[in-house]
């Protein structure tokens, strides 16, 4: 995997050959206030995503990509070739549009066989070539009708054949799971899942939904704000949360402080105690789950963290209850129905919140 | 219908009349002054003259000279086409003179029993050719017109300098195909000023009003299509009196002198 | 569009305005929520004024077939001059409508979809003839065009091309009247379709123009069909700017309306039965066209 880690200054380096496979970018983008910086590079067959809440420029970012919205600095090259100057239509690029974008006065085949009929194949051949993707698609029996007569598990699949047809070596997917409904989700991303890991080129989507991402993606790219905040497999960044966007993704309680053997000392001010023996900045992380509350100062517990705590607000999480606590640590627990009426949990109700050593998870920041 | 309109208007108009003999009786002495000064009743208020639209800049200025012989009365025009008029008076407008381009025209008007007495010639008009400045393509007769790319513009024969033209032509035994037949005289003249037409036949006044913008060749079959401006008093006039005195000017030396300096022709 | 076919009068509606379907009538469907039942809940102050709008259209045009002279209307309508004037009227209205199209909807496009310096005042210039009285239109496309026009008189010095007095004359005179009417429908039409559509193909390798033609211009064809039919209707009745810039001259450029005008000078029935085989045909025209092509849309 030829990683290209940190910011490549410069715009001509020059480093073609064999490592230059795949995607080697550097965006950015002026737009008034904002402005996007990210570098991004991907080897082909990998998929990479763009994670971030709205706003962050993911969008921009894809459509710098593409050619849509034009670079104020930085490069963009595919395969050793520098894109940054061609114009969109020339990119080998390929776009799966949020709303799929399908043309509506053609029919699914017309659809998937434009791109080949704008790239010079003849009418028969295109059309031949959309059939066979529609086909791959399992959308053979579909090909004939308009976009408005489709479903959206369908349109999407559509778009995505639209989108292979042209062969990109790039292959550029916004938020392609959102339009569609909560049912129809789980099994359009499976389906995507499978046909993501069949494409031998790059593909980078842009979610704002962790769970996309993780199952999509081989590896994720976190912005917030225009700027890279975290990047690495799903699983590094799920274990290793570095903001609080990020940790309330992936839910986890996420604290910055000072380590210094087992106990770090927090920026907020307590201190907690961990397993993990470090020293330096750390990031301490624990799960919601993890949280024991009482009403009452804990004796016998044999927990060195215990804080004194407040509700501030109490909602249903799957079938348990999460409490938001305000006071020495700002945190939130997960708690059974069960023990939170025990409890007489409401909002401002006072109580003491307890984590074992063990299940806090703390690493250098 | 017309007879019944017609009543009314008279009903109405007798109406008036009560009321300012009402007003006379009640000594008004104020408004009534400057009529006083000539021992009759005088001119006076609003009088309504429907003009052919080549009247446009004499009648004007003899409707300022009206007002200034006759403090107290304003006199309203309303220039257009002789048949457009005829019809409005037909129509039931309100108004007290009709002066026409045509005798046919007023002919309509008095048939139908709304002119008060009947009409007279007050000046006649003539076609000329409107050429452009310097006459360049040396036109000196009506013969000259069909000279061979030459773009010609006439009236169209549904208006009267259409028909006058048409009469030349036949007089003159002429057979001329034009580019364009205008809807009015002054589009034909318009076509010519803007260099559009190489010659237009109009009215000898208009290419006098047009100034150097075009030059005027005179003709002979023109004596065979003369028209002849009738002016009459309107029977449903609102202010007869006023209109009788703006006829009179009209008719007035002062008023020819007017007239003829505009290229009209004496009767 | 009176897609009301079947549906059947609302029980506590007055007696529908459209005189009652009787076949209907009978087919009744209590307590069913029927958003567009006609006569039901409309304001007084809505319903007034709508009527009397409705009349004030109306009228005019049944006055006109009132008066119209039916006994000689045989007559005037076998008469070759009307026949020459028609068709002249509408081989015009419908080269000045193509005109139209082939420079209106690229202007149309360009004032939609790009940016440049000034276009605010642009769009305020192409609107102009909107508000133009014709004739003066007219004038000024002679001063343009004319054979001494600031553009016209090198037409006429180079190729020997004079417009005035002439058919070509007569649809571009149409044409500058009639084009704003379709540059507006077709931009109020782009500016609603999703650009985005433009950069998907695009992005499967159309140029700008080839989107454009492939997928734009399919997107707005409704827009494009209402606002050629707008010009189109505007064309076959322009008077002023023709006779302005072009003549009269039977057979080359004395269209309808301006045959009309003048036969309204001495012949009042005559212009009447002119107005009449207008109106008639223009309508035949605009329906056709509506059943074949504008309800596709």
């Amino acid at each position: 995997m030829p990683k290209n880690p940190g910011k490549r200054p410069g715009p001509t380096g020059t480093a073609p050959g064999p490592a230059a496979e795949g995607l080697d970018a550097r965006l950015v983008v002026d737009r008034g206030t904002f402005r996007l910086d990210i570098a991004l590079t991907a080897a082909p067959g990998d998929v990479v995503a763009l994670l971030g809440p709205n706003g962050a420029g993911k969008t921009t970012a894809l459509r710098a990509l593409a050619g849509l919205t034009p670079l104020t600095a930085g490069h963009l090259r595919l395969d050793g070739a520098e894109l940054h100057r061609t114009p969109p239509e020339s990119r080998p690029i390929g776009v799966v549009f949020q709303d799929y974008l399908l043309f509506p006065h053609l029919t699914a085949l017309d659809n998937v066989a434009f791109g080949p009929r704008c790239r010079g194949t003849g009418k028969a051949e295109a059309r031949a070539q959309a059939a066979e993707w529609l086909d791959r698609m399992g959308l053979a029996e579909h090909a004939g009708a308009k976009p408005r007569r489709l479903s959206g598990g369908q349109a999407q699949r559509v778009a995505l054949a639209r989108a292979l047809a042209t062969h990109p070596r790039l292959l550029l997917l916004d938020e392609p799971l959102a339009a569609l409904d909560a049912r129809t989700r789980l099994e359009v991303r499976a389906r995507l899942r499978r046909h993501l890991a069949a494409f031998e080129a790059v593909a980078v989507l842009v979610t704002h939904d962790p769970l996309d991402a993780m199952v999509l993606a081989d590896r994720l790219v976190v912005v917030e704000q225009g700027r890279i905040v975290q990047e690495g497999t799903p699983s590094d960044i799920a274990r290793h949360p570095r903001t609080e966007y990020i940790a309330q993704l992936v839910g986890l309680n996420l604290y910055r402080g000072q380590a210094d053997g087992h106990t770090v000392r927090l920026d907020a001010g307590p201190t907690v105690s961990t397993t993990e023996d470090l020293s330096g900045p750390a990031f301490v992380a624990f799960p919601p789950g993890a949280v024991t509350l009482y009403r009452d100062r804990p004796t016998g517990s044999s927990a060195r963290n215990l804080w004194r705590c407040e509700i501030a607000g109490l909602e249903p999480h799957g079938d348990q209850v999460r409490a938001e606590l305000t006071g020495e640590l700002p945190l939130a627990a997960d708690l059974t129905t069960v023990a939170a009426a025990e409890l007489d949990l409401h909002p401002g109700a006072p109580v003491w919140a307890t984590v074992k050593a063990a299940q806090t998870h703390a690493y250098p920041a | 219908m017309p007879r019944s309109a017609h009543r009314l208007q008279s009903a109405l108009r007798t109406a008036g009349a009560g009321a300012a003999v009402l007003l006379a009786l009640s000594g008004c002495s104020a408004s009534g002054s400057s009529a006083s000064g000539t021992g009759e009743d005088g001119p006076s208020g609003t009088v309504t003259v429907f003009a052919a639209a080549s009247l446009t800049e004499s009648f004007t200025t003899l409707g300022e000279r009206f007002e200034k012989e006759h403090p107290g009365t304003e006199v309203t025009f309303n220039f257009g086409g002789s048949d457009t008029l005829a019809a409005g008076i037909s129509g039931g407008a309100p108004a007290d003179v009709f002066a026409a381009a045509s005798t046919g025209t007023m002919k309509l008007v008095t048939d139908e029993g709304h002119t008060a007495g009947s009409p007279s010639t007050f000046v006649r008009n003539r076609l000329e050719i409107a050429t452009l400045p310097g006459n360049p393509h040396g036109i000196g007769s009506l013969k000259d017109l069909t000279a061979p790319g030459l773009k010609v513009v006439l009236c169209d024969s549904t208006v009267p300098c259409g028909s006058a033209a048409r009469t030349a032509l036949t007089a003159a035994g002429v057979e001329l195909t034009p580019v364009s037949y205008e809807q009015d005289v002054r589009s034909a003249l318009t076509k010519v000023e803007l260099k559009e037409a190489d010659a237009a036949v109009v009215y000898r006044t208009d290419v006098r009003a047009a100034g150097d913008k075009v030059e005027g060749v005179e003709f002979p079959e023109s004596a065979e299509a003369v028209n002849d401006y009738p002016i009459a008093r309107l029977e449903s006039a609102p202010n007869p009196t006023a209109a009788k005195a703006f006829v009179a000017l009209v008719k007035s030396p002062e008023g020819r002198k007017v007239l003829t300096g505009a290229g009209f022709l004496a009767p | 569009m009176t897609g009301r076919h079947g549906t059947p009068p609302d029980p506590g509606a007055p007696a529908p305005p459209d005189g009652g379907r009787s076949g209907t009538r009978t087919v009744r469907a209590p307590r069913t929520a029927r958003p567009r039942t006609p006569g039901r809940g409309v304001p007084l102050p809505l319903l007034a004024p709508a009527l009397l709008g409705l009349a004030f259209l109306l009228v005019p045009l049944l006055a006109l077939l009132l008066r119209a002279p039916w006994r000689s209307l045989p007559e005037q309508l076998t008469s070759p001059e009307v026949w020459q004037a028609l068709r002249l009227s509408l081989v015009c209205a419908t080269a000045a409508t193509v005109l139209s199209l082939v420079i209106g909807v690229p202007l149309a496009w360009l004032l939609a979809r790009t940016d440049f310096p000034g276009r605010g005042l642009v769009r305020a210039l192409v609107t102009l003839p909107l508000v133009l009285p014709p004739v003066v239109g007219g004038v000024a496309l002679l001063l343009a065009l004319g054979r001494n026009g600031v553009v016209g008189q090198w037409l006429d010095a180079w190729f020997g091309i004079t417009l005035p007095f002439t058919t070509t004359g007569v649809v571009l005179a149409e044409t500058f009247v009639a084009m704003p009417f379709l540059v507006i429908s077709v931009e109020g039409t782009l500016r609603a379709a999703d650009p985005r559509y433009e950069e998907a193909a695009t992005t499967l390798g159309a140029s700008r123009f080839t989107a454009f033609r492939r997928v734009t211009l399919p997107l707005i064809a409704p827009g494009i069909a209402a606002g050629s039919v707008l010009a189109w209707a505007r064309a076959l009745g322009e008077f002023g700017a023709t006779i302005t810039f072009a003549g009269n001259f039977p057979g080359r450029t004395q269209t309808m309306p301006l045959a009309v005008y003048l036969a309204l000078q001495n012949d009042p029935a005559a212009a009447i039965a002119l107005s009449l085989v207008l109106l008639a045909v223009s309508i035949a025209v605009l329906a056709g066209l509506r059943d074949r092509w504008m309800r596709t849309v």
